[in-house]
């Protein structure tokens, strides 16, 4: 088999450039095992990151030939190999070293975010029915490509009024929990931006775990700010059963 | 002291961020103390992420019949009776407890019909007793123990890496380490340490393990004085892929067979009637594993030297369901469906019944100060572990160790950290700069892997074990020559030439304790002795460094206090 050509970002937070790398192609072969041959054979020091090598923890994140992937699930022959393939750090966030990106911002927005709280007196019962829904949002195994292709984090770089889809999913999850009493609307509206958000689903194309981002998470949480806030019978009923924020 | 170095102080410093190590942190933090937890990746990418099958617990929800009792018995036998037999027993009193608090902490099971948590078959257990979310019950796991340790306050190094323990006389009172980003050393101050880095699967070739996976607490606490145990234990999980070639060794769920899947050699043949005809492909992963290699040694293995694992025969809906995960990993990576045809399937290093010697009921080694938990210890699983046994122990002794470690901090008194002790150990890590020529980590990465992989593997004899032990000393001089090229900054490179130190000193002891037991038990399968000894069933092999050597002895096993020993003779 022939060799792929890669073009690869080698630098730091102040300067870095494209460098040309080839590595023999082997059957099956993803670009994360392109990282590794360089890694050994040309680049001892070439910074990525990555765990499982099998799509389960998400820590190989990188934009191959501009688009968010999980390297380690990114086969060389779905790609076209007449040009170079180009492997570049996730855009939205600072790079620390070549491939490796400064994600402590998803850490302190995740922290914002109030724990499961069961009411009193549950009972541990649910109907599998309930959990479906809540577990497809558990799938998240937090490789932040949806925060790396969301523009409002992207584009117009807003961290700071905005959590992003992965927090949103995570929000989901919690809300949706069905033992869980607690309202994070305000959380969402006010600190985490949901707003903001004008639904072009980028995040949920960009899901390996396929999790319907938009659909599943974000619009069912749109709706229940609006209901909220601008309902007057859900505002009359939340005065009656008194749920708590 | 110290001024040249950042340093910071807690009550209970964890090395390591899986289940065990969270779980001790939680535990550590809820009796008051100051926690730490370091770990060489991100928060919540730690290897426990990849356990798929479930955590074994006796709730008896899908079978009444199932207790305590019951479970202890299974990982006894499992274990070829090598087990700790009072971890054993804490582990399957406790496990329902833990799982328990889990849902309560947010974690979503899978549900019986009634709305209880859901408990699947698996190899060695008598019940159904395996509680699980799909096929990617670790995540759940994680992701739980990961969010309540964050919402309590736990301080988490991410990405720092610790090359060294620091004593004060003879207890342990803090570590040094090195921040993978910046390369910068760092200097913990504890009054108590908890090692919860889990395995060592990153020495051979075929390994479902990731990268972290080196062996460093075992190492670590070698070096701080304390005793390794039943090193020669390694676990080959039967199942992993093996094809394409990159994909070689990850693992594929033992949730297949226990949702049904069947083995099959190349001319169609359900092997395993000849193996174990009662327990089939549900028999122990030991007894899987060779059989798998036997079959493709002897000629009847698939294209790619393995066997063939078919679940097609289940509604394809009902796949997608139960193995998702194993679903898109296939289609993925090997561009087979599940649902409509077999996985190609054969061994791959997974798992470490080996390790730290602990207390039952503390963790504490026997060194001071400092506790292990989880893959990094020793004891529960004696010489072959059950699957879904190693989410359960996480839990149960990641709490002990915790608990344990901050009420060591509560009577600590005044500590003292050495600095020649960290002027040491900064230098060795970086020694490896100063060369003007030298070996390559990753080449010499991939001869210890070959190395391991062809003299201590699934069958073992003594001139293989030898020329292993031979080979290893060769290894370790050229070790000695490692160069990194490059910067401090994010360099993966000098990251594997610090991980290769304890991966070079697991090996060997490995291979020593595997070459000392002369008899085949559990995982442990030697073809010069193929049978069990009964004197080796007595005794456990225990390593330790004495004046710079290391060092093998033997252990006599505590009786069996009576009770249990009928619980263990009791009926299947």
């Amino acid at each position: 088999m022939p060799n792929a050509k890669f073009k690869i970002f080698r630098g730091d937070r102040l300067k870095g450039e494209l460098v040309d790398y080839e590595v023999p192609i082997a059957p099956g072969m993803v670009v994360l095992d392109a990282l590794h041959y360089i890694q050994a054979h040309h680049a001892p020091d070439l910074a990525v990151r990555w765990n499982c090598k099998a799509g389960k923890c998400g820590s190989c994140s990188a934009e191959v030939n501009g688009r968010p992937r999980l390297t380690c699930k990114t086969r060389m022959d779905a790609l076209p190999l007449e040009a170079p393939i180009t492997v570049q750090p996730m855009r939205t966030f600072p790079v620390i070293k070549d491939l490796v990106t400064d994600v402590s911002w998803n850490y302190a927005v995740n922290r914002k975010i109030p724990p499961f709280t069961p009411g009193p007196n549950v009972k541990w019962k649910m109907d599998q029915r309930d959990v479906d829904r809540v577990q497809e949002f558990r799938k998240c195994i937090e490789c932040f490509l949806c925060q790396d292709v969301c523009h409002v984090l992207r584009d117009h770089d807003k961290g700071e009024q905005f959590g992003g889809p992965r927090f949103f999913v995570r929000i989901a999850g919690l809300e949706m929990h069905p033992l869980d009493s607690l309202s994070r609307t305000h959380l969402l509206k006010d600190e985490l931006g949901i707003g903001l958000c004008n639904i072009t689903k980028c995040c949920t194309e960009v899901c390996p775990e396929d999790i319907h981002i938009t659909d599943n998470a974000i619009i069912p949480l749109k709706e229940r700010v609006v209901d909220h806030y601008y309902d007057p019978v859900m505002w009359f009923l939340r005065k009656l059963r008194g749920k708590r924020e | 002291m110290n001024e040249k170095f950042e340093t910071h102080e807690h009550d209970v410093l964890i090395i390591g961020a899986g289940g065990a190590g969270l779980r001790a942190a939680i535990a550590a933090l809820g009796q008051g103390a100051r926690v730490a937890v370091v770990c060489k990746s991100l928060l919540g990418k730690a290897h426990t992420v990849m356990a798929e099958g479930g955590i074994a617990a006796a709730m008896a929800n899908v079978d009444p019949a199932d207790d305590w009792r019951t479970h202890f018995r299974d990982t006894m036998r499992g274990g070829k009776f090598l087990n700790n037999w009072r971890m054993a027993q804490i582990h399957a009193q406790e496990a329902p407890e833990r799982v328990t608090e889990l849902e309560q902490w947010g974690a979503l099971f899978d549900r019986t019909r009634d709305g209880e948590i859901l408990q699947r078959a698996f190899g060695g257990h008598t019940f159904k007793r395996l509680c699980h979310v799909g096929d990617r019950t670790g995540l759940e796991m994680i992701r739980t123990l990961q969010d309540r340790g964050v919402h309590l306050g736990i301080d988490v190094y991410m990405e720092c890496a610790i090359t060294r323990l620091l004593k004060d006389e003879t207890r342990v009172v803090g570590a040094l380490g090195y921040w993978r980003e910046t390369g910068r050393f760092v200097v913990f101050k504890a009054k108590s340490v908890v090692i919860a880095t889990g395995g060592i699967g990153k020495a051979w070739r075929i390994t479902s393990n990731s990268w972290e996976y080196t062996g460093d607490g075992m190492a670590l606490a070698y070096e701080a004085g304390a005793e390794l145990m039943d090193m020669e234990f390694v676990q080959f999980h039967p199942t992993g892929m093996v094809w394409p070639p990159g994909v070689q060794g990850i693992l594929v769920t033992e949730a297949v067979r226990g949702e049904g899947g069947v083995l099959r050699n190349k001319d169609g043949e359900r092997f395993m009637e000849r193996y174990d005809p009662e327990k089939m492909e549900l028999s122990t992963r030991d007894v899987v594993a060779r059989a798998i290699y036997t079959e493709a040694k002897e000629g009847r293995g698939t294209e790619h030297g393995g066997a063939y694992l078919d679940i097609s025969h289940k509604p394809a809906e009902y796949v997608k369901r139960k193995l998702p995960s194993m679903y898109h990993q296939f289609r993925e990576l090997a561009d087979v469906d599940i649902t409509q045809g077999p996985m190609e399937v054969g061994p791959t290093c997974h798992y470490m019944m080996g390790g730290i010697r602990v207390e039952a009921e503390s963790a504490q080694t026997s060194v001071p100060g400092l506790f292990a938990a989880g893959e990094a210890a020793a004891g529960l699983h004696g010489s072959n572990r059950l699957g879904g046994n190693s989410l359960s122990d996480l839990l149960v002794f990641g709490r002990r160790a915790g608990q344990a470690a901050s009420e060591h901090a509560n009577q600590a008194g005044p500590l003292n950290i050495d600095a020649q002790q960290v002027e040491e150990g900064a230098r060795a890590m970086l020694e490896s700069f100063e060369k003007p020529t030298g070996e390559s980590p990753y080449e010499l990465h991939r001869d210890l892997q070959e190395t391991m992989h062809s003299y201590v593997g699934i069958f073992r004899n003594e001139p293989d074990l030898k020329k292993g032990l031979e080979e290893l000393q060769t290894l370790k001089e050229r070790a000695a020559r490692v160069r990194v090229e490059g910067s401090r900054l994010f360099n993966p490179g000098w990251h594997l030439a610090q991980d290769l130190k304890s991966m070079l000193i697991v090996s060997e002891a490995v291979a020593m304790s595997a070459l000392e037991r002369q008899e085949s038990r559990g995982a442990h399968s030697r073809i010069d002795y193929p049978d069990y000894a009964e004197t080796w069933g007595k005794q456990n092999n225990i390593i330790q460094r004495e004046a710079q050597q290391m060092k093998l002895k033997q252990l006599p096993i505590a009786e069996m206090p009576e009770e249990l020993k009928q619980i263990v003779e009791g009926d299947k």
